[in-house]
Formats: structure tokens, C-alpha cells, sequence
């Protein structure tokens, strides 16, 4: 009995978008009785001045930002976006795609708190904004190469730190592990993998 | 007299100061006394949670939550495994919905607890810490006797709780409300009417409803500047529309207004806990959803079932698979909105976890609210705000 919200209201929402800006929506869904609407990245700013500014809408509150990675798409980020309107008790979600060296259009002089967000999409993914005040890396280690949260990027890093006695101060030296890194394929060989385990040609011989 | 250069000044408050609640590291820029700049430096803390969670099925993931925001770690685990069961379209039963009301009480008050307490210490106060703490230490027996683990509890799972409560817990937990109520009224006694603690904190770190929007503020931040704003009464998740309880707000948006939401909102989470627990005595059934492919069978039932073995030894292993889709889910944490967003590909690890944590939107505009103030209210302000960087480093 959780909270349900309206969802006829979230189709009158995204109609009025797709009516505010025919060309910038790409395309409009409502799963799990959320709203998320894909948008180009040249209406981003726009979108998102109009849904802050409307009082039909008025989401006020930026929420989060984040970035996912899809490496098989042509334009593998996505920059996702979450709002909040607490006068309509909605939330919304946009998201827009982008590649390692197209911008997005930044969102900081509409709303003060997408600076932090940003800066964190930058440092995890490497998803470039244009007329950010101060792209800098935010939760990475100072002199950190790379952009961790990438699919690419493996989860045990490059480099490790430790304090050298004899030295007197923490070196960074490439990851040496102890043991082979461990990652089980857990899922069921009876349904969904793709791969030819040896013997499974005879599987297929009638 | 020939005429002296002036110059601004720039210290480092942290990453060691005791006061900065953690590893934060923040450079501020002085003009005499007066703060004209912050540059808070965050990720001193950072373990890459949100990397960590990529790679480890739904079941192994939950720990993870606990160590976020380590003052009130059920209240985190609640968010993920919301997320979770609404993308698998599980059903959670009546008494584990109770279970998980009551303990997400207790988490707010652990961390109010904590909060208002070593904000008085930042101000100066010994006392209300030694007062404050010894209830903590109550509350984590409680979390001990539930899960086993006083602070990282991996309780709540996904389609219900781990284990039910012993009914021996249940009364304990009723004895504790009465005698807290009286020393949250010591607490009030010692700090509230204080002279320092008041001009320590009144009208200090001022914030307009429409600057915590904007910043994206939640929970107690918007609660002090005057809206009525509380995620468990305006988008009510679990059994919480079937509570009573009220939404203090504050009237200034300073420290002391929040101090004081503190202070109510641990009285209301009495409330709530009490209620909780009359419904707990007369909800019987499962403390975890019935449905096998998500929930661990019992123990006792796996030594005896084949189907219970396979269930156990499939589910501990593999781990359930989530139909593809994306979910936002927020709880109204102790600090403000904590969300999960959940973007899953139909496998059985999340493809993308992001956290969504309130304190990362309030540390940010740090900047805004010192500037003006003196040196010594960064203290104050960064007190009020409510910070813990196992969240904001994630």
C-alpha cells in the first residue's frame, strides 16, 4: 500500500514537455510508475528551465545526477537527471546521451546544486559539461588517472598506495595482487550464456 | 603611519579537525576573521561503493548500505532493497513492513542522537555526548539482539527482514520508550534553554526555502526552513501512511531551528516505535516474503527439503535475477532523502547503483552558508548540517 502515484498526471506531464519542445523529447516512458524522458542535449537547459519554472510542473529540486555507462552504444554515456517537484509531489526523470568527448550542456546556472553532480559525473565517468564554473575531479584521489565507475575500468584500479617506512612518505606503486582476481560466473549454464564451454559442440550434433 | 597590506588568509579546517565529523577537508579563505570562501575537498572516504555494488549480486550488495551512513545503517538498506523489490514486483509481508518500521525509528534516533548531541560539542558542551551516547549504545543492544551486529546489521533483505524479532526484544524495546522520552527532556533541559548553545546557533547558517530547493536539500534542511516536507508523509513507502506521527518545522532555517526538528523528530520516532510495536504483537505470519525464488528458505527447513536445499544453494550462489528495468526509490533518512537508483539488465547484479545521499547536496553549499559568518560558526554550520562522509565519499 505503498505510495501510488498518479500516473494519468505523469502522462498530462509528458504531454505538456513533448509539447513545450517537440524536436528536444526523443522519446517518453512510464515504468514502475516512474516517468523518464529521454531528451537531446541541446534542449537539456531548456527542458529543464521550463519544468523548474512552470507551475504546472515546478521542480524545484534537483535531486541527483549521475552518468551510466552502456560501452556497446554508439554514444555509450548516459547522463540521468532526477527531479523533484514537491508542490505537485512528482518526480521526473531525463536522461541524455552523450560520448567521451561530446559535452553536455551543464545545468549549474539553473540550478546551484548540479555543480557537485557534475563534477562527480566528470570524475567517475569522464562525461564532459560545457559552462561548468569548475570541472574539477571531486572524489578521486588528487593526480587520479582514469574514470573508475566505467565498465572498462577494472574494480581492483592501477595503482595502490601504501606508507614506505623507509621513505617517509605514501608511494604509489602499480596493484600487485596476492591472489587472482576473482569474479564467479554465477549465472545458470541451463539458460542465457552465450559462450562454448569445450564439449558443447557434441550438445548440437542429432 | 604608512598604510598596511591587507591580505586574505587561507587555512585548512581538516581533513584531521575533530570537528569536521570525518575526513573533510575544507579551504577556507579568511578576511580577518569573517569566511569569504569554502572549498570543501570531499573523497577522503571514498571506497567506490557504487563500483563494488556492480559486482556483487542483490544479496551481497546490502552490507555495502550499512556502511554509508554508518550512524543509521537500516535506513539505507531500506532504500536499496525498496528499489530491488519493486523492480521483482515482490510483496513484502505485514510483520516484516513492522519490523522495518520500527528499526528505521531507532536508526533516526540513533543519528539524531549523535547529531544534536556532538553539535552541542562543537558549540562547547561536554555533557549532552556522555548523556546521548549511553542511549546509542541501548539502541545498537537493539540491533544487536535483532541481527547480530550493532552497527552493520545486513538485516533487512530483499522481500523482508532476516530474522523475526524475539518477542522478549519486542517488550525491551517498549520498556526503552518511556525512560528515553524523559532524557531526550533531560537533553532538552541541558541544551536548549543554554545561553551559549543559543547564540551559538540562532541565526546562524540561514537558509530560505527557496536556496535548499535550489541546492537540492531534503529531509531536516527543508523541515527547518519551513516546509512541511517529509517523505514518509507526502510519498509514503512500507506501513508508514498507517502512522501517526507530526512533521515539526522550523520557522528561521538556522542551526537552532534544526536542532530543535531534531529534538521533536526523535520524540515522534518514539511515537511511531510504539505503534509499531502494538501492531507487531497482534501481526502474525512471515517475518519474509513466501516466494522461494527470492527469500532464503529457513534453516531448519533446508536440512529436510530438497526443494529448501536448492532454493539456499541457488539463491546463495547465483543469486535471484531482477527483470531489466530502472527504478528510482528514496527513504527519508535520518539526514534527508537517501535514494537508490537502480538500473538493473536482467541479470543477477545490478548494472548501475547510484546513491543518491543526502548530505553530498548539503555539504556543497557549504560555501553559501559560511560565507559572511565567522570562522568559529563553520563549526557550528558544518555540525547542523548533518554530515557523514561514509555517504558523501560513498
Amino acid at each position: 500500500m505503498a505510495f501510488q502515484p498518479d500516473i494519468g498526471a505523469l502522462d498530462d506531464l509528458a504531454e505538456m514537455v513533448r509539447n513545450f519542445s517537440p524536436v528536444g523529447v526523443i522519446d517518453s516512458v512510464i515504468a514502475y510508475e516512474q516517468l523518464t524522458m529521454t531528451v537531446t542535449r541541446e534542449a537539456i537547459v531548456d527542458i529543464v528551465r521550463f519544468l523548474r519554472d512552470d507551475p504546472r510542473a515546478a521542480f524545484v529540486n534537483l535531486v541527483d545526477i549521475c552518468g551510466v555507462d552502456w560501452p556497446a552504444r554508439p554514444e555509450r554515456f548516459e547522463v540521468v537527471y532526477h527531479f523533484l517537484s514537491p508542490v505537485q509531489n512528482q518526480r521526473i526523470r531525463l536522461k541524455v546521451t552523450t560520448d567521451e568527448r561530446t559535452p553536455v550542456p551543464s545545468l549549474s546556472g539553473l540550478f546551484p546544486a548540479a555543480d557537485w553532480y557534475e563534477r562527480e559525473a566528470y570524475d567517475l565517468y569522464g562525461i564532459l559539461f560545457t559552462d561548468h564554473p569548475d570541472l574539477r575531479r571531486l572524489l578521486t584521489d588528487y593526480g587520479f588517472d582514469g574514470h573508475p565507475l566505467r565498465k572498462d575500468f577494472p574494480l581492483t584500479g592501477f595503482v595502490e598506495v601504501r606508507y614506505d617506512d623507509e621513505a617517509k612518505r605514501v608511494v604509489y606503486e602499480p596493484v600487485r595482487l596476492a591472489q587472482q582476481f576473482r569474479d564467479f560466473d554465477f549465472l545458470s549454464p541451463w539458460e542465457g550464456t552465450e559462450y562454448e564451454l569445450p564439449g558443447d559442440e557434441k550438445a548440437k550434433v542429432n | 603611519m604608512a598604510e598596511q597590506s591587507v591580505r586574505n588568509f587561507n587555512i585548512n579546517f581538516g581533513p584531521q579537525h575533530p570537528a569536521a565529523h570525518g575526513v573533510l577537508r575544507l579551504v577556507l579563505e579568511l578576511d580577518g576573521e569573517i569566511v569569504t570562501r569554502v572549498d570543501p575537498h570531499i573523497g577522503l572516504l571514498h571506497r567506490g561503493t557504487e563500483k563494488l555494488i556492480e559486482h556483487k549480486t542483490y544479496l551481497q550488495a546490502t552490507p555495502y548500505f550499512d556502511r554509508l551512513d554508518y550512524v543509521a545503517p537500516m535506513n539505507q538498506e531500506h532504500a536499496f532493497v525498496l528499489a530491488a523489490e519493486k523492480l521483482l514486483g515482490v510483496e513484502v509481508p505485514k510483520r516484516a513492513q513492522l519490523i522495518r518500521v520500527l528499526f528505521c525509528e531507532i536508526g533516526r534516533i540513533l543519528s539524531h542522537l549523535l547529531n544534536v548531541t556532538t553539535q552541542a560539542m562543537d558549540v562547547g558542551a561536554l555533557t549532552p555526548p556522555l548523556w546521548g551516547f549511553e542511549e546509542r549504545e541501548k539502541l545498537m543492544m537493539f540491533y544487536e539482539r535483532a541481527c547480530g551486529a550493532r552497527l552493520h546489521a545486513n538485516y533487512f533483505r530483499v522481500g523482508g527482514v532476516h530474522q523475526d524479532l524475539p518477542p522478549a526484544l519486542i517488550d525491551d524495546i517498549e520498556a526503552f520508550c518511556d525512560p528515553f522520552l524523559k532524557v531526550v527532556d533531560d537533553l532538552d533541559r541541558l541544551i536548549t534553554g543554554n545561553r551559549i548553545f543559543r547564540q551559538r546557533n540562532a541565526d546562524i547558517g540561514v537558509v530560505t526555502l527557496e536556496e535548499c530547493w535550489a541546492w537540492g536539500f531534503s529531509g531536516v534542511m527543508v523541515r527547518g526552513s519551513g516546509a512541511a516536507w517529509d517523505l514518509r508523509k507526502s510519498q509514503p513507502y512500507e506501513c508508514y501512511e498507517e502512522m501517526e506521527f507530526d512533521i515539526p518545522i522550523g520557522k528561521n532555517g538556522d542551526c537552532f531551528d534544526r536542532y530543535l526538528i531534531r529534538m521533536e523528530e526523535m520524540r515522534q520516532s518514539v511515537r511511531i516505535m510504539r505503534q509499531a510495536i502494538d501492531k507487531l504483537r497482534v501481526t502474525t505470519g512471515p517475518h519474509m516474503t513466501t516466494d522461494g525464488k527470492v527469500a532464503t528458505p529457513p534453516r531448519r527447513e533446508m536440512k529436510r527439503s530438497m526443494e529448501a536445499l536448492i532454493h539456499h544453494f541457488k539463491l546463495y550462489t547465483e543469486g535471484f535475477h531482477v527483470p531489466e528495468g530502472e527504478i528510482y526509490a528514496a527513504v527519508e533518512a535520518p539526514k534527508g532523502e537517501f535514494g537508490v537508483y537502480l538500473v538493473s539488465d536482467g541479470t543477477n547484479k545490478p548494472y548501475r547503483c547510484k546513491i543518491k545521499a543526502p548530505g553530498f547536496a548539503h555539504l556543497q553549499a557549504m560555501d553559501t552558508m559560511c560565507e559572511g559568518h565567522m570562522l568559529a560558526d563553520v563549526a557550528a554550520i558544518l555540525g547542523s548540517l548533518d554530515i557523514v562522509f561514509g555517504e558523501v565519499d560513498r
